[in-house]
């Protein structure tokens, strides 16, 4: 599987490990080559994405309103991203004044010692968590376990994967690489070593699976002291912070532990209360194809007798600030995570989450990944040709991010190098070089024209983008248009002008 | 412990701060926070419904998403309540503050009082927890609690197994999602949870089951007239 060639999980502390150590992995090419060539997960990945995909379009349709919604959340999150100072000034001060602490993290050391630092000071040794991408991404169980801190995942997706010492290959659903006999398998063989173990003869129903995980970690939330969270959204005007979720895990975590510790992406902050009429719709639509998702938690610091005496939010950096810093890179901060564009991008569908190598998988990852880490190693200068730019992300996007405009972007940053932000100051990076890239664009073509589907819609979107195309070619085709003008893409594909003239299917 | 990170010659609150401004140079030095616009085009409600057309889509959408719905008028909930929780076998439930106790009477259980001796392993024991609702939202299937009176703390209507929630239907019913927030701005200081059907994953292939964590069964019971009273 994708993992083959990354770097073995730290151990520490004789710790059963869930190895997010993501750092290492090999470039997407070499992922997706691997993972492709695996038959079980990509049939597991073709379930899950087409059944996933068909329920949201019911559920999106179902809303007259849909687009003009989908324009207001866009808008709302530019608002946002543009005078992003002023709102995080006031989130912190509404949050203090409703008795929680506020944290700012630069980077990701300095989140993890923020956090190691807080638990310590409970003198607890082990925490509860719910699902967050945010402390996946800064590896905040690793540099607990290195402090003696044990962090349980108590989503049913986040503890397969953490009993099976794999890595998330899905925003919404981590584990969706694991067909059922195997997380028997990993109960059965694991679940010992972090807890109340198995039952006897568990077998591989679902409702069986979730009962065994149900018994295991409900020991855990009752005698937990101390949780950790992210958030869906924070709200500037009030202080108050939003977890989306269906378990009630999330629930145990936000109310049993008397502190709570939540760590979130600065981008996360909405202006006013009224904002979250916008993503509460929009939400659970797009993720998990409901009206709305079974539980929906929102705290404002801490309430007298009901859930934590005391509150921390930790508010992130980590890349988010250079990503700011583009304009036309921006716009992945708009991002609210809900997956859709997983669930429709061919790419993902046959080479998998893992292969991505970030918490981040799929179009989204594509572009949020580089422009969070910079176009750094040969993993990062890969991801942007993670894709045949079919544009379907975009279409499926709820806040409208033009994702195979910033894949361009990228791609012409990767092949021709140019000014980006890195740890917050202005830097020229040079053009990658060329072997990395090449190979990545020569399979992500090679991939397109077996493909004939995801070519016409590809040549639709480039014919939609025809004024953001670099006049260079990257990567290979570099050489050829050092010398001539790069052809204007056609306003129309040759299948399209087909089709539309002769009446044949597209 | 200083946890802001004083290094490098100022908090980290003032180099993340910092670094937004320059990130944002290009946008325009005398533009305001609320002047970029957002459009509100988007509908408020969708559809037209009449009070008794929005009850029965509450009901539709609270039992697509594996509720138990019920409906009852005021005078007939103790007897419904006192037939549901016999059906469960519930003999110890609790009950918060505010909760009028002539909903159990004819309930022959023990009931507990929410107070905050009650741990959650004791919580972990209890039968039933009967609450009602701050409001519920009819295009979603939604009950909000905000734990006022008569909802009690988040744990209770979490770690017990089973939830029987009460929806004054002529007071306490909306159509939409932004009729709901709207209606709880006042409220928005206290801890809100928000429930659509019982708890649920569908983490194994997609399979849907109820009840990983919070209870695995949600009755909703839809009272006209008022509960209050009599
Ligand atoms: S980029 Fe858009 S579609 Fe993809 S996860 Fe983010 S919000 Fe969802």
């Amino acid at each position: 599987m994708s993992r083959d060639g990354a770097r073995a999980p730290r151990g520490g502390a004789g710790f059963p490990q869930g190895g997010a150590t993501y750092l290492g992995m090999p470039a997407f090419p070499q992922a997706a080559d691997a993972a492709t060539r695996d038959g079980r997960l990509r049939a597991n990945l073709r379930h899950a994405t087409h059944t996933i995909r068909a329920k949201r379009a019911r559920a999106v349709a179902e809303l007259d309103d849909w687009a003009r919604l989908r324009e207001a959340g866009a808008a709302i999150k530019d608002r946002t991203l543009r005078h992003l100072d002023h709102h995080l000034v006031r989130l912190e001060e509404a949050v203090t004044r409703a008795g929680g602490t506020v944290h700012w993290a630069a980077d990701a050391a300095e989140a993890n010692r923020i956090v190691t630092d807080l638990v310590r000071a409970t003198g607890e040794h082990e925490v509860v968590k719910v699902k967050s991408m945010a402390t996946q991404e800064i590896g905040l169980n690793e540099a607990l376990a290195e402090a003696g801190i044990r962090a349980y995942e108590t989503d049913l997706a986040e503890l397969i994967v953490q009993l099976g010492d794999d890595l998330p290959s899905h925003i919404l659903v981590p584990a969706i690489h694991r067909n059922r006999g195997e997380i028997r398998d990993i109960f059965r063989d694991r679940m010992a070593s972090w807890g109340r173990p198995a039952p006897e003869g568990l077998t591989d129903r679902p409702a069986e699976l979730a009962e065994a995980a149900r018994q295991h970690l409900r020991e855990k939330f009752l005698r937990a002291k101390v949780g950790v969270s992210g958030a869906n959204f924070m709200v500037a005007e009030t202080g108050t912070l939003v977890v989306v979720e269906s378990e009630g895990n999330g629930r145990m975590c936000l109310t049993l532990p008397e502190t709570l510790i939540s760590v979130v992406g600065i981008e996360k902050t909405v202006p006013t209360w009224r904002d979250l009429e916008v993503f509460l719709q929009l939400l659970p639509r797009s993720s998990t194809a409901e009206r709305m998702n079974p539980y929906t938690s929102m705290w404002t610091g801490t309430a007298d007798g009901d859930g934590p005496r005391v509150f921390h939010l930790v508010l992130l950096d980590n890349g988010r600030t250079d990503t700011l810093a583009d304009e036309v890179g921006r716009q992945a901060l708009r991002c609210i995570r809900c997956s859709a564009c997983l669930n429709v991008c061919p790419v993902y569908e046959r080479a998998g989450g893992h292969a991505y190598g970030s918490p981040y998988p799929g179009p989204i990852g594509a572009i949020l990944t580089p422009q969070l880490r910079g176009l750094s190693s040969p993993l990062e200068e890969s991801l942007p040709y993670a894709s045949s730019l079919c544009g379907a992300c975009f279409e499926v996007c709820p806040v409208a991010i033009d994702i195979p405009e910033v894949l361009v972007h990228l791609r012409e940053r990767v092949a021709e190098g140019g000014e980006v932000t890195v740890r917050g100051t202005r830097t020229v990076i040079r053009p990658a070089k060329g072997h990395a890239t090449e190979r990545a664009a020569m399979r992500a073509a090679r991939w397109a024209f077996d493909h004939p589907g995801a070519l016409r819609r590809g040549q639709r979107i480039l014919a939609r983008t025809r004024r953001l195309q670099p006049r260079r070619l990257p990567g290979p085709g570099r050489a050829w248009t050092d010398t001539r003008e790069l052809p204007a893409v056609p306003a129309e594909s040759f299948r399209d002008w087909w089709a539309r003239t002769r009446g044949g299917t597209a | 412990m200083n946890s802001d990170g004083v290094n490098g010659g100022g908090t980290s609150r003032e180099r993340v701060l910092g670094r937004v401004r320059r990130a944002l140079a290009d946008v325009p030095r005398d533009e305001r926070p609320e002047d970029h616009p957002v459009t509100r085009d988007y509908l408020r409600v969708h559809g037209e419904r009449t009070p008794a057309e929005s009850l029965d889509l509450l009901a539709e959408n609270l039992a697509d998403y594996r509720a138990h719905v019920h409906r009852v008028d005021a005078p007939g909930l103790p007897a419904l309540l006192a037939r549901l929780l016999a059906e469960r076998g519930a003999r110890r439930v609790v009950v918060p503050a505010g909760l009028p106790r002539a909903w159990l009477q004819d309930a022959p259980v023990d009931m507990l009082s929410d107070t905050p001796a009650l741990t959650p392993s004791e919580l972990d024991r209890v039968d039933s927890v009967v609450t009602g609702c701050a409001l519920a939202i009819a295009e979603t299937g939604t009950l909000v609690l905000d734990a006022g009176p008569g909802q009690g703390r988040r744990a209770l209507t979490l770690v017990p197994d089973h939830h029987l929630c009460v929806v004054r239907a002529a007071d306490q019913v909306v159509d939409s999602v932004p009729q709901a927030l709207e209606r709880l701005a006042p409220a928005a200081a206290r801890p809100l949870t928000w429930v659509s059907g019982p708890s649920a994953t569908s983490d194994i292939e997609l399979d849907r089951v109820e009840g990983v964590h919070g209870p695995r069964t949600l009755e909703v019971i839809l009272v006209t007239g008022d509960p209050r009273s009599g």
